[in-house]
């Protein structure tokens, strides 16, 4: 058994890995099994149920997730082992020997139903006034396993009260099923370790530490356990109620900023295969909803890339020409708001390395509120600023205290691709179907470097392209802009870019290797934490953390379900988008020009640009009181 | 809290992770440590246990809710436990449960005022044959009825 990299789950939890010899031919590599009386051979330690995946026998699951590790917790995926007292669980059985399996025995149906039976007796689900209604995953089991009556009772009542404490993420715990995806996904695929199961037997529930509201314990918002949840016991918090009275009210100027990764998922809330980008179909979409201006964040992303790349320029000057040693580096990337509460919380002594500005849709929310404001012509307090994001933890964010620069809320509300999705299916529109249109000036056009923002290492390859021409006059020596090692799915990437022949202001970083890391999912952040804290990070300048597993296009405000597989469709949907694109380097785009000559005057990381693009961080702890 | 008393807490845990280990399987003695000596496994001393075993305050908070002999509310000085199985039950477990009672002037599941007894149900103590059974802290008493079984709280301090 191998043991998985960097777990701490229990020996006997973690996934059934057997080495796989090199080559399968040889004795022991392959094992043959009879499943259902066909023949087939597989690699030794393979599971029942990859076996049977791979033959095409489909087997239920509930517990099981791609993502995370066995629980075999269910029991959803009995089948008969010829020999076996009981029946087994195919996610957790590996396959040592010549064994007989037997998928659908008179047996197994009766004990899938039973079972089904036993979930509902304790599942607290009214279908129609649920928001998963019609993708719930115990729904979907009992319509195909036929449940036409409660076998064994069935709730009436609600168990426990709603938790909506959390500005991010709810919880009603009548709809859990003790699955434990939101657990495993919280401890071992993000390791912030907020949820546990609580009790025993039948009082059995997952809570926090002491049980207290979400709110007021360690949680990021990253909203990744609402993206494994298979029923509804955990959602995000809808605002669209409170959208629809603004656009509704004819006093208010509703705009909207939509982010590259929606556009890049909505599609699949409308039952479009993953790896298909809506991004026109959803500018009309959300012009005929009512929004009085659609706009697109990948400006403000190009606006974070200037920002950030100006910022860590002069971190760089400091450290390298004036020889300052308090000057903190590598500059970490802050646009992803799971991971600066992750570090506010874990590493508080470590945030003067985060840099200071904010988050793309936070500048635009500020840059809305003032510059386009009175551009318009609009009293800023008639604007409702709307941010359509692939995340959970942007609800949060917007309502941090800090966050009103522009001297109001500078966003809003801040609303889920699925929370989307279900607006523009409440206004009858399908949106395949729709025309596509462009964004609205005049933050309408945006370089192709914003919207790889999406993908995990776009912020690093957006900001390389600008900084690599910035100090050289060149393009980043790479074939067609497209920064490979920025690129795939692997936890931590590092890499580097040599500077040479330097224009005549940066000439200070004449051969100075440009050393980056990017890392995606709050597990790998604490691995870059603490290669930081052993100080193997030094000589490292820039480091991009996305909070989520692949980025944002993988945020936890993204269609319902996901998996490695959809999110690497999901990149490739936004890399091919990007390619398509006539700009894309943040500092070619004429928009942000426009704005440092019309009204950021003093140029990036000047006063104002401080005091409305950059914010400030709370050092939280991990105290829980 | 007194920070004195977080600090004396904070080198106690200290200790017993120098004891038994800093893995994560050393969680279930480290506890019992604890309980055994506060009675109790406080909120601090949760988020102790779990930084110095590097996991979550909720994973301990979970295990101390799984095991009846751990809790993390603070509970009387003496802890009675009535065995409620049916052998127990059988043998005269309500005459001894309702003496109890109106000895102790509490029900089952409560801490007298003076803070010296609680009173808890528990499950098979194993002591079937010799029901009805009560387990006063750590010690089993045997073949109770009414008049022993309120001589014996009457002993404790």
């Amino acid at each position: 058994m191998v043991k998985r990299e960097n777990t701490r789950t229990p020996v006997s939890q973690q996934p059934h890995i057997v080495d796989k010899p090199a080559d399968t031919a040889t004795i022991g590599g392959t094992i043959s099994v009879e499943i259902n009386e066909k023949k087939v051979t597989v690699p030794l330690g393979t599971t029942i149920l990859e076996a049977c995946r791979q033959n095409q026998i489909h087997i239920p699951t509930l517990c099981h997730h791609p993502d995370l590790c066995i629980a075999g917790v269910c029991r959803i995926c009995v089948v008969d082992v010829e020999g076996m007292r009981t029946l087994q669980t195919a996610c957790s059985f590996p396959i040592t020997s010549p064994i007989k399996i037997r998928t659908s025995t008179p047996m197994v149906r009766k004990a899938r139903r039973h079972i089904i039976d036993l979930l509902l007796s304790e599942h607290y689900g009214e279908c129609y006034s649920c928001f998963r209604n019609g993708n719930c995953e115990l729904q979907s089991l009992a319509k195909e396993y036929g449940v036409d009556s409660y076998t064994f009772g069935h709730v009436e009542k609600p168990r426990y009260e709603v938790d909506n404490s959390s500005a991010s993420v709810i919880r009603d715990m009548s709809k859990c099923i003790l699955c434990k995806r939101c657990v495993r996904t919280c401890i071992d695929l993000q390791e912030v370790g907020v949820l546990e199961a609580i009790n025993r037997g039948h009082e059995t529930h997952i809570g926090t530490f002491l049980d207290k509201p979400l709110a007021d314990v360690i949680c990021i918002n990253c909203g990744q356990c609402i993206n494994r949840c298979p029923t509804a016991a955990l959602r995000a918090n809808d605002p669209s109620d409170e959208i629809w009275a603004a656009i509704d009210d004819p006093q208010k100027h509703v705009v909207i900023q939509t982010a590259p990764s929606p556009r890049a998922a909505i599609g699949e809330e409308f039952g479009v295969e993953p790896g298909h980008s809506f991004t026109g179909e959803l500018n009309t979409a959300l012009k005929r909803i009512g929004f009085d201006k659609v706009f697109d964040t990948n400006f403000t992303a190009d606006l974070t890339i200037i920002e950030e790349g100006t910022e860590l320029l002069n971190r760089l000057k400091k450290a390298i020409v004036e020889k300052d040693e308090s000057v903190k580096l590598p500059q970490f990337t802050s646009c992803s708001p799971g991971w600066v509460k992750f570090i506010e919380h874990f590493y508080p002594e470590y945030l003067d390395y985060l840099s200071t500005a904010k988050s793309p849709q936070q500048m635009f929310g500020a840059i809305t509120k003032t510059f386009y404001a009175k551009e318009a012509g609009v009293d800023p307090a008639d604007i409702v600023t709307v941010a359509l994001m692939p995340c959970a933890a942007k609800k949060f964010e917007c309502n941090r205290p800090e966050m009103n620069d522009s001297g109001f809320k500078d966003v809003d509300y801040g609303l889920t691709t699925r929370e989307m999705a279900k607006m523009i299916k409440e206004a009858g529109i399908h949106l395949p179907e729709m025309p596509k249109s462009n964004f609205d000036d005049p933050f309408g056009e945006a370089s192709g470097a914003g919207l790889i923002f999406g993908a995990t290492g776009g912020v690093m390859e957006a900001a390389l392209r600008t900084v690599y021409e910035l100090v050289t006059g060149r393009e980043v020596p790479f074939k067609n802009l497209v920064i490979e090692p920025c690129r795939g799915f692997e936890g931590i990437k590092q890499a580097s870019v040599k500077l040479e022949n330097c224009v005549e202001e940066y000439k200070f970083l004449e051969g100075v290797e440009v050393k980056f890391a990017v890392a995606h999912g709050t597990a790998n952040a604490k691995k870059v934490m603490e290669m930081l804290r052993k100080g193997e990070l030094v000589g490292y300048h820039f480091v991009e953390i996305m909070a989520c597993p692949g980025g944002c296009l993988g945020g936890g405000g993204q269609p319902i379900p996901t998996s490695a597989d959809i999110r690497k469709k999901r990149a490739e949907a936004i890399y091919a988008e990007e390619e398509s694109l006539p700009i894309r380097k943040s500092h070619e785009n004429p928009h942000v020009h426009y704005i440092y000559e019309k009204f950021l005057t003093e140029g990036p990381c000047s006063k104002l640009s401080h005091k409305l693009l950059h914010t400030h961080y709370t050092k939280r702890g991990k105290f829980i009181s | 809290m007194l920070v004195l008393e977080k600090n004396a807490l904070s080198e106690e845990i200290e200790q017993l992770v120098a004891k038994y280990g800093s893995d994560r399987s050393a969680l279930i003695q480290i506890l019992q440590a604890i309980q055994r000596k506060h009675k109790f496994i406080s909120d601090f001393a949760q988020q102790e246990v779990a930084r110095l075993l590097s996991i979550h305050p909720v994973e301990v908070y979970s295990v101390i809710t799984f095991y009846s002999f751990l809790c993390s509310e603070p509970k009387g000085r003496n802890i009675v436990r009535l065995c409620k199985t049916i052998s127990c039950d059988m043998a005269g477990k309500d005459a001894v449960e309702a003496a109890v009672k109106r000895e102790l002037g509490i029900s089952f599941g409560e801490t007298t005022k003076d803070k010296r007894i609680t009173l808890e149900y528990t499950n098979c103590l194993g002591m079937c044959d010799q029901g009805p059974a009560m387990l006063v802290n750590e010690r089993v008493y045997t073949h109770l009825d009414p008049e022993k079984a309120v001589n014996i709280l009457n002993e404790i301090k």
